[in-house]
């Protein structure tokens, strides 16, 4: 600890800080706009001046930037005085000779981190009489506006996009006062991050394009704390919502898990909420070959009472995007052995081994802090880019041993960024990347390796051998793999918290055997090793947690005839299994209810429809794929008959209790209930306070304090004021009054403090700058470790993977833009959406004369796609891959075994895109 | 008296090769240190002659060369550079070196490098000077093929790689961490220090930047010894100094003279005075980021602490008088276009107070100022002033801005008061 003086007062202050981050933390208002606590410290925009005294005798002290200057024990400075408040002022009024001042018409307006400074440092009235610089603005893409008009040049977004987000066709560009930060011509950004030039941006440079469509103030927006439901990272959102839409998506800080950014798809794949696919009224079929058709709620529920009449013969197909109220609904409804997790085989056998493998270890799984702080990494087959985005963001920040190192011999706090970046210079962190193809995240890491799974998985095994060698040994192994596992090996050994990732992408179990053998070696030498499993949604942890069978078991319960009524949640079976499969196994259920927001195919084979809820329309629990529980609370009043899963399931279960008591079933009573009967959710009821939760005997306002309160809006049907809506799930208000204290970490509903509009505000939220949210950040862990347990090795090492003659193995490739379903709803995300294809190896593509672009047909298992080609030389020979659940694509088990032929060849016309265009590599946005 | 500097140097006439750089007794220097110096030695005798930076600083350079982590721990491989990227408005001292004789700069880097220990040597080219890049490239080749570089120099073991490199032309590539930054590819801002380029410059290792004249004096204070170098001086700081006029005087140019001239003797002696129908009004001593200098500093001796305690600096040594004839506004405002011009863009008092200056004194100029304009300047003045922007750019912009308002208010006024430029 260090005592500083600020203005002649002593305060105590955590070692190795600047002095900006010292006097935020103790809640002085300074003034800043290149310094970011994710980013450090470069010293550009000269706004966070203070003034520094050698002693206490000093009078004349001299101007020192507080951002690049140590707050170390005795350090005297004043932030005060008049010389330097001039300064900063005038600083303001520099960037402001240029700026546009068009704020009425800006989005960024009223949550403006420029507006919120420019009142600070006092600067009210300028004197420049000049025309102002103007720029060409550039279309970015549809999902960031650009306004370079309104840039102050404080360097952020392109540190961001460069070197925190590894992008790279984003930059400075020219000099003086004509410095521009954009692309060297128009086109999409291609960083899968770009969105968080919006939150880094400290002005309206870069906007949400997609809230400009449905734009609100940030004043007028009702938000609430949100959970991301695009992967299964959990990361923590603000979700926005004005006249029953939702608006927008922002980062909520959770310095456990996503910290300050968010990726695209969770930023932007929130628009099915208010899209054509809603289903937003009861619908029912008159009979099996009827029509749907729109049915009144009393009516619904009066023909799901008659279908499920006969209880033991209903069985409940659950979900793992839907919350764990939801399914424990619908497991309470049918009884535990007739619910079914609504996962395919391999889904369902690669999440249980998951679990087990995270249960029974000594390995922990970690946060994405946890992460962001590890010094070496493995990643072993999972494309963590396209499947878990803000894990891979993380995996670039690991902790470099040469930063470490070099800090230390030049004595250079950790925050100094632009020296630090210096002597690293291009020296890669010691992330070791072992997938199937190319992925994005290859720039950062000092060694890739590219094979078939189970290649990938040997490179596990042996690197697990050679860490320890009561692990199985690896017959067979190559010359060049045996050196990168003994390479690998011997750098997670030096590390001091080193991690390994993978997942279920490739659905391999020996991948994650092999990866659970690396961190149990590591862990019996007694380095704390870290392991990360990504799961595929957003609950998939939770759904293991819950326990019932597959789909497979579902539907064998009704060829034999064991059920006859199918209650559905939140599923769409046909990106599950086969459609053959799915439809004879629907065929043979009298009666399929579905309870879903969002149509898709299962619509067609249901004789009910209830409408549910979205994320962001009801409260409820996820767990994400570190096995954290976290809730989320509803921003928007649902339209009439929406409400969500758990509700319709509770009135579903007690028939009796009619069609108009809902209170009944509230969010508090069922989380009791779930951990009451299932230990394993014991701390749910932790997470959050329960609803019945108040401060100062109010409620938590959903509204900001400057909400324009009531417009018109409504005046055509009711001129009176209505009462505000009830929750009867949370203890948030849907209002603004309520009290304005600093809510439990886990009901922040929005970042604001007085004089902090913008999403900087957060630092009012937290003890430490950059540290943990004020009373711990939210979320509950739900798996830990077995500290001290010594598993056994995993021993089934499989065989050298060989090439089939004709035949290729297909695997799949992930899409951030187009993989999961309801995220390319939206509209943003529809547009950067792949096409469809299939990859082939160039040898593979050369053996049949398969050119780039031909289409081809694709047998396997019985099925037929018809697919255009891209070639990938990354892949391995003899290895072919397919995207993953784009839309329009048929459901295929992978990985399998298919033969490829050649139907179309176009003639030779463009020449081939970038071989690695597969994947979300590249390709998704070509 | 002795021009070590320039006794090689014929105006006219091609820049002497090896050999007969040789004959002068080029490369006895290299010879000497590689044989009987330790790279401590070599440096104790700079620091002795207290030889110090002509860049403009003006730090002690041997001080700066101890500064280079030496020894087994010490990051490999480190890196002298040869600042050559002359582009100070009214300087034209190095360019007089590189073109009339490279082989003396490139035995001064030789030795600078053997004194840290240096792997690689870089001469950063300012992009204009391509008779100095063609000229370079000849006496790098002589000098590799004589094997005073590469492998094993001399029959030592130490080695050296010397590379020419060409700016892409920015003002800011001259400040030596900005052009460090150039030179590894990037943008040409600058760096913030600590940590200082001697332990982390280029690419992060131990690096020496020295301005050109700087460098060309070690092989003759080696060769001569360190007191016969402070011999050279007429005060403190030692050896001779390449000074320039430019301006309305009768003989523009550069003369090599004993460190601490007076600048009389340098305006009056060597360039001959004014020309006729012109009287001097003012100067700026060291280039255009230095304060003007006025006829009562005329007797001030032109050293490093002699001109500071004047109220400016130094700088290059190459000095730019004003005339009568020429209007005071008109030319500081060309200064500041040109500063404003030259900013890298990186810290906001420079990238938008400087164009702002610059405005300001082009509206004067042009007979539409107003009088709020002296106060608006005056504050630039001190908003910009050392320790508040990043590097010392603005800072140096505002000097001669600064002592302008002070020695020319009248003329500024008189602008401003009669809505014209009185010299138009």
């Amino acid at each position: 600890m260090a005592v500083i003086y600020i203005d002649n007062r002593p305060y105590t202050v955590k070692d190795g800080q600047n002095l900006l981050q010292a006097c935020l933390g103790l809640g002085f208002d300074v003034p800043y706009f290149c310094w970011h606590p994710a980013l450090g410290s470069v010293g550009a925009c000269r706004q966070c001046a203070v003034k520094q005294f050698k002693d206490e005798h000093d009078t004349r002290g001299k101007i020192v930037m507080s951002c690049m200057t140590p707050a170390a024990d005795g350090v005297r400075i004043s932030i005060d005085d008049p010389e330097v408040r001039e300064f900063r002022a005038s600083v303001i009024e520099w960037m402001m000779i240029n700026h546009p001042h068009d704020c009425p018409v800006c989005d960024e307006g009223g949550e403006c981190h420029l507006q919120d400074m420019t009142v600070m440092t006092g600067h009210v009235h300028r004197e420049y009489n000049f025309p102002k610089r103007t720029f060409r603005n550039q279309n970015l893409g549809p999902l960031v506006n650009h306004e370079m008009n309104r840039c102050i040049h404080c360097y952020r977004c392109v540190r961001f996009y460069r070197q925190y987000a590894g992008g790279r066709d984003f930059d400075a560009l020219a000099a003086h006062d004509h410095v521009y930060f954009g692309r060297s011509e128009d086109g999409v950004l291609e960083n899968e991050f770009s969105g968080n030039l919006v939150e880094v941006c400290p002005t309206g440079v870069f906007t949400d394009k997609t809230l400009k469509r449905h734009y609100s103030r940030k004043w007028d927006l009702q938000t609430a704390p949100s959970i991301c439901v695009h992967c299964g990272l959990g990361c923590n959102t603000i979700a926005g919502s004005r006249y029953g839409q939702l608006r927008r998506i922002r980062n909520r800080y959770n310095g456990e898990v996503n910290g300050y950014f968010l990726c695209d798809r969770g930023r932007y794949g929130y628009e099915f909420v208010t899209g054509d696919s809603r289903i937003e009224q009861p619908l029912a079929r008159p009979e099996r070959s009827a029509a749907l058709e729109r049915v009144a709620r009393g009516e619904a529920l009066q023909r799901a009472a008659s279908f499920l009449r006969d209880r033991g013969r209903v069985i409940g197909i659950g979900s793992p995007r839907a919350s764990l109220e939801a399914n424990y609904a619908l497991r309470r409804l049918v009884g535990p052995d007739r619910f079914y997790l609504g996962v395919s085989t391999e889904d369902y056998r690669m999440t249980a081994a998951a679990l087990k493998i995270l249960q029974a270890g000594p390995a922990r799984s970690p946060s994405l802090k946890e992460v962001r702080m590890a010094d070496a990494a493995l990643v072993l087959g999972e494309d963590v880019t396209n499947t878990a985005p803000v894990l891979a963001l993380a995996l670039r920040q690991l902790v470099h041993p040469k930063a470490d190192a070099a800090a230390k011999t030049f004595d250079l706090p950790s925050w100094s960024d632009a020296a630090i970046r210096e002597l690293v210079q291009d020296e890669k962190e010691s992330l070791f990347l072992a997938t199937p193809a190319h992925t994005k995240l290859e720039d950062a890491a000092c060694q890739t390796y590219h094979a078939a799974p189970d290649n990938l998985a040997r490179l596990g095994f042996a690197v697990a051998h050679r860490i320890d060698p009561a692990s199985p040994a690896v017959p067979d192994l190559a010359e060049e793999v045996d050196r990168l596992a003994e390479e690998i090996a011997a750098a997670l050994v030096s590390a001091k918290r080193p991690l390994i990732v993978s997942g279920t992408g490739c659905c391999s179990e020996a991948m994650l055997q092999a990866a659970a053998n690396v961190a149990w070696a590591l862990c019996r030498r007694g380095n704390p090793a870290l392991l990360s499993l990504v799961l595929p949604e957003a609950n998939s942890i939770g759904l293991g947690l819950m326990g019932g069978g597959d789909l497979q078991s579902a539907f064998q319960a009704l060829r034999e005839e064991r059920a006859d009524t199918v209650v559905v949640l939140e599923n769409d079976l046909y990106r599950r299994e086969s459609a053959a499969a799915v439809d004879a196994a629907l065929q043979l259920a009298k009666h399929v209810i579905l309870i879903d927001h969002t149509r898709h195919a299962m619509a067609e084979k249901a004789d009910l429809i209830l409408p549910a809820a979205t994320f962001a329309e009801e409260s409820g629990t996820l767990v994400n794929s570190e096995g954290r529980a976290q809730r989320y609370y509803q921003v928007l009043l649902p339209k009439a008959s929406v409400q969500p899963s758990w509700r319709w399931l509770g009135l579903l279960n007690e028939p009796a209790s009619g069609t108009a008591d809902e209170e009944l079933f509230k969010l508090d009573g069922i989380l009791a209930d779930i951990a009451g009967e299932l230990p394993q959710f014991r701390p749910i009821l932790e997470i959050a306070p329960p609803s019945g939760f108040r401060m100062m005997g109010q409620k938590v306002p959903r509204q900001s304090p400057r909400s324009s309160g009531r417009t018109a809006i409504d005046a055509k049907e009711n001129v009176s004021e209505p009462k505000p809506p009830e929750d009867p799930d949370s203890p948030l208000a849907f209002s603004m009054e309520g009290d304005e204290g600093l809510p439990p970490p886990a009901l922040i509903p929005r970042f604001w403090a007085p004089g902090w509009n913008s999403d900087q505000a957060v630092n009012k939220f937290q003890a430490e700058i950059g540290g943990a949210l004020r009373s711990g950040d939210p979320g509950k862990r739900l798996i830990e470790p077995q500290v001290g347990a010594q598993p056994d090795f995993f021993q089934t090492v499989p065989t050298v993977f060989e090439p089939h003659d004709g035949r290729l193995l297909l695997v799949p490739l992930y899409h951030i833009f187009g993989s999961e379903p309801l995220s390319a709803l939206s509209r943003g995300i529809a547009e950067l959406t792949s096409g469809r294809y299939v990859a082939l190896h160039p040898a593979d593509a050369a053996a049949q004369k398969i050119a780039e672009g031909d289409t081809v047909q694709l047998e396997l298992d019985g099925i037929s796609l018809e697919l255009p080609v891209k070639i990938a030389a990354s892949l391995p020979p003899g290895v072919a891959g397919l995207p993953s659940g784009l839309p329009g694509m048929e459901h295929v088990a992978l990985p399998s075994w298919c033969t490829v032929t050649t139907i179309l060849q176009t003639p030779p016309l463009a020449p081939p895109q970038n071989g690695e265009g597969v994947g979300g590599g590249v390709g998704a946005q070509s | 008296m002795e021009r070590p500097l320039t006794s090689n140097i014929k105006p006219g006439q091609p820049a002497p090769d090896l050999a007969e750089y040789e004959r002068s007794g080029g490369y006895e220097a290299v010879r000497k240190a590689l044989r009987e110096l330790t790279p401590a030695q070599l440096t104790g005798i700079v620091k002795d002659s207290n030889l110090r930076g002509r860049g403009g600083a003006g730090f002690p350079t041997g001080s700066k060369w101890s500064f280079v982590p030496m020894g087994e721990t010490a990051l490999r491989p480190k890196y002298l550079v040869a600042n050559a990227d002359e582009m100070e408005p009214g300087a034209f001292k190095d360019r007089v070196l590189l073109e009339g004789d490279p082989h003396q700069l490139i035995e001064g880097m030789i030795l600078a490098a053997y004194a840290i220990q240096a792997e690689a040597a870089y001469i950063f080219l300012r992009e204009e000077y391509k008779q100095a890049e063609r000229t370079l490239r000849k006496a790098v080749a002589e000098t590799y093929q004589a094997g005073y570089l590469g492998k094993n120099i001399l029959g030592s073991s130490y080695r050296l790689e010397l590379y020419v490199h060409v700016s892409a032309g920015r003002y800011i590539c001259g400040e030596e961490s900005g052009l460090l930054n150039a030179l590894e590819g990037k943008r040409a801002i600058p760096r913030s220090r600590p940590p200082f380029p001697q332990t982390s410059g280029l690419w992060g290792k131990g690096t020496i930047v020295n301005n050109v004249e700087t460098l060309c004096n070690v092989p003759h204070i080696v060769r001569n010894g360190a007191e016969w170098f402070r011999k050279l001086s007429l005060t403190g700081d030692g050896g001779t100094k390449l000074y320039g006029a430019s301006g309305k005087v009768k003989r523009p140019g550069l003369w090599e003279l004993p460190m601490g001239t007076p600048i009389r003797e340098i305006l009056e002696e060597h360039a001959g005075g004014m020309r006729d129908g012109v009287r001097f009004r003012a100067l700026l001593p060291g280039g255009a980021s230095t304060d003007f200098l006025t006829e009562e500093h005329l007797d001030v001796r032109m050293d490093f602490s002699s001109v500071e305690k004047a109220g400016s600096r130094l700088g290059t040594g190459t000095m730019i008088i004003l005339d009568d004839k020429t209007c005071p506004v008109g030319m500081v405002h060309n200064l500041e276009l040109f500063f404003a011009r030259e900013s890298c863009g990186w810290c906001t008092p420079c990238r938008e107070g400087l164009p702002w200056t610059e405005k300001i004194l082009r509206e004067i100029e042009a007979g539409r100022g107003r009088t709020s304009d002296l106060d608006r300047l005056a504050l630039h003045a001190r908003l910009l002033g050392p320790g508040r922007t990043f590097c010392a750019l603005a800072p140096g912009a505002m000097e001669p801005l600064q002592s302008a308002l002070k020695y020319f208010r009248e003329d500024f006024e008189r602008h401003i008061r009669e809505k014209r430029c009185p010299w138009s």
